[in-house]
């Protein structure tokens, strides 16, 4: 084993024999784009709602009756708008974590309804934490409060956000749990 | 009894209905008979349904029509979800949740059981809201109204020497 390592070792780090420099840098750089291309292409592919719907179907039906799916002015959010980190890094880190959800599609954890249902709570609590610890980062992408004109919004809704939203004693999913999704049994949540 | 019960059922139909022009009673003629209909056409064919009204959202109080009148929701509920896993609504009307959310708390009446006894959450006869709380809307009754507020009946009944 160890021989095999030194060998690889030893052709890597001395300078090529056959290929011409040009050759092996343009061709890195080709390899590179074609690599980083196609690496984000596959990411971005596990972003759509095709792919998602492909396990979480139920709740796809869920979200079409909401706001965030039929409004008046045809601007709509997709899973991955409010459920993927649109930074690059955090997208990564997000699309480590959901290796695990591999995982759960390979041994079928919520391949029937009864099975989402059973574990709706565990799942719409993560998302919670998840966005209550990132100050409703998915949210805050579109609905940024700097922006936000009280004198537009209902009275009510002007009173909370000038108050708890902008103290930063609340966040968006402190209220707005269930906004596209039908809610888990909330006995014992905060607020409920 | 039964007059009680026609009179209230009456009131109350009268009192949720807004006020506002009327819709015009419609006479259709079909097969040498003519029907009064507040449909949009003949019985056997789907009318195109009234333009969707928005809903009263200004949160102000609306005096009761009667005393037992369950007040009206004067603000919007779309999307509230009340079923067997939560009700939304009691986020804010709870007894518990009225010192954050500063809306009123449903009626006592509504922590009773069927014996008066009092319990410690919201009675499951009583769970289902929009049973007898509705949202507003400015539209046109289909019928005639002719609801007089009980006060406004003693006074024109009362002497004028009084």
């Amino acid at each position: 084993m160890l021989k095999i390592i030194k060998r690889y070792w030893l052709t890597i780090s001395s300078p090529s024999k056959y290929y011409s420099l040009g050759f092996l840098s343009l061709g890195g750089f080709v390899m590179g784009i074609i690599f980083w291309g196609g690496f984000n292409t596959g990411m971005e592919l596990t972003n759509t709602e095709t792919f998602c719907t492909s396990c979480h179907e139920n709740i796809y039906e869920e979200l079409q009756s909401t706001i965030h799916f039929t409004n008046r002015s045809g601007v709509r959010a997709i899973c991955s708008s409010c459920h993927v980190p649109h930074e690059w890094t955090d997208k990564i880190a997000r699309k480590m974590q959901a290796s695990k959800e591999v995982w759960a599609w390979v041994t079928g954890t919520i391949n029937t309804p009864e099975k989402f249902e059973a574990r709706r709570r565990t799942l719409a609590e993560n998302e919670w934490h998840r966005l209550k610890a990132n100050d409703s980062l998915e949210c805050r992408n579109c609905h940024e409060f700097e922006y936000m004109d009280f004198t537009w919004q209902s009275e009510r809704a002007a009173q909370q956000h000038s108050t708890a939203l902008m103290s930063g004693e609340k966040t968006c999913i402190d209220c707005h749990k269930g906004i596209a999704h039908k809610l888990p049994d909330m006995t014992g949540v905060e607020g409920f | 009894m039964k007059n009680v019960i026609a009179v209230l059922s009456f009131l109350l139909l009268t009192s949720l209905t807004n006020y506002g022009a009327l819709a015009e009673e419609r006479l259709i003629t079909e097969g040498g008979q003519t029907t009064a209909t507040l449909r949009n056409g003949p019985i056997d064919e789907e009318a195109s349904p009234p333009k969707m009204s928005k809903v009263e959202n200004n949160d102000i109080k609306r005096k009761r029509a009667y005393p037992m009148q369950p007040p009206t929701i004067p603000h919007k509920i779309d999307g509230y979800q009340v079923d067997l896993k939560v009700n939304t609504c009691m986020s804010c009307h709870s007894r518990k949740r009225t010192a954050e959310s500063q809306a009123p708390m449903v009626s006592v009446t509504h922590y009773m059981d069927r014996e008066g006894n009092f319990l410690a959450d919201v009675s499951p006869r009583r769970y289902f809201c929009e049973q007898c709380h509705v949202t507003q809307a400015a539209t046109k009754p289909l019928i005639g109204n002719d609801f007089i507020d009980i006060d406004q009946l003693i006074n024109n009944d009362s002497p004028k020497s009084h």
